[in-house]
């Protein structure tokens, strides 16, 4: 029996560690032209990935995981406020800010795994 | 784990970036070469920058670093002067100018440096990132 015992952060870290990968690589575009800027919508991405929770079982290496399907789901393009000459949408004040945020988030979460994890041992030695 | 893809994009940035500052030096360098023959002079050169999606196997296709496709030149007017007494000067005295212009040349080099600069934060951040992610449960 699997007990899910770090509960949803796990989930969050691995979302927010998308996002950082998306945002990077909005970023790393930010001069290719006709480069499309897109983002995880995460609250979107979050709960689809608990309403399909069923995990289904991976038994080839090709296979996607459950929850970073249900995040590839929700990449969407941004609109930009301001059209350019060479049809990127990167706005890179814009994604900066956006990383800035969602890695702030991601400690967040590590945070509170960490704390989760103190308990959890707490438990099992009953002492410090 | 999936943030190690960002290193890849980063650098291929990176990379695509020191390029675009390497032909600017170029271009700069040669800003004021002189030539008798319009086929011989110095042509600005500019890199044309593409998106190179990664090939992953059993995750999202979101990871995209940067790719040079190549180099153009600029097909701007060349320069023409009248300076006969120029030794490279043609049979009517006409001596041809490199049509790069300096300040194109600078603002490229500042858009780059910047960019490089934005790739290296990136890359700081998630080194930090994965540091603590790896100490996780310490």
């Amino acid at each position: 029996m699997k007990i899910d015992l770090l509960g949803q952060h796990a989930l969050a870290l691995k979302l927010r560690s998308m996002r950082t990968e998306v945002l990077a690589t909005n970023i790393a575009n930010a001069d290719t032209p006709n480069y499309k800027a897109r983002d995880l919508d995460f609250s979107a991405a979050f709960e689809r990935a608990q309403t399909d929770r069923v995990a289904m079982n991976k038994t080839h290496a090709a296979h996607r995981d459950t929850a970073t399907a249900a995040a590839g789901a929700e990449l969407k393009y941004r609109l930009p406020h301001q059209p350019s000459q060479d049809g990127n949408t990167v706005q890179s004040d814009v994604e900066q800010a956006e990383f800035a945020e969602n890695v702030l988030r991601y400690r967040a979460s590590l945070m509170f795994l960490n704390g989760k994890i103190r308990t959890l041992k707490l438990a099992i030695k009953g002492s410090e | 784990m999936s943030m190690l893809k960002i290193f890849d994009t980063a650098g291929s940035a990176m990379s695509a970036q020191s390029l675009r500052l390497n032909t600017t030096a170029s271009n700069l360098a040669n800003a004021e070469s002189v030539s008798g023959d319009p086929n011989k002079v110095y042509r600005a050169r500019h890199p044309v920058f593409a998106t190179a999606l990664q090939e992953t196997k059993g995750g999202a296709d979101h990871a995209a670093g940067v790719k040079v496709l190549g180099i153009v030149e600029s097909q701007a007017p060349l320069n023409v002067q009248h300076r006969p007494e120029h030794p490279e000067a043609d049979e009517n005295g006409n001596v041809y100018l490199s049509n790069v212009n300096a300040v194109e040349e600078m603002v490229n080099m500042m858009s780059a440096s910047r960019s490089y600069q934005n790739n290296i934060e990136i890359l700081k951040t998630t080194r930090d990132l994965m540091l603590q992610t790896l100490q996780l449960g310490r």
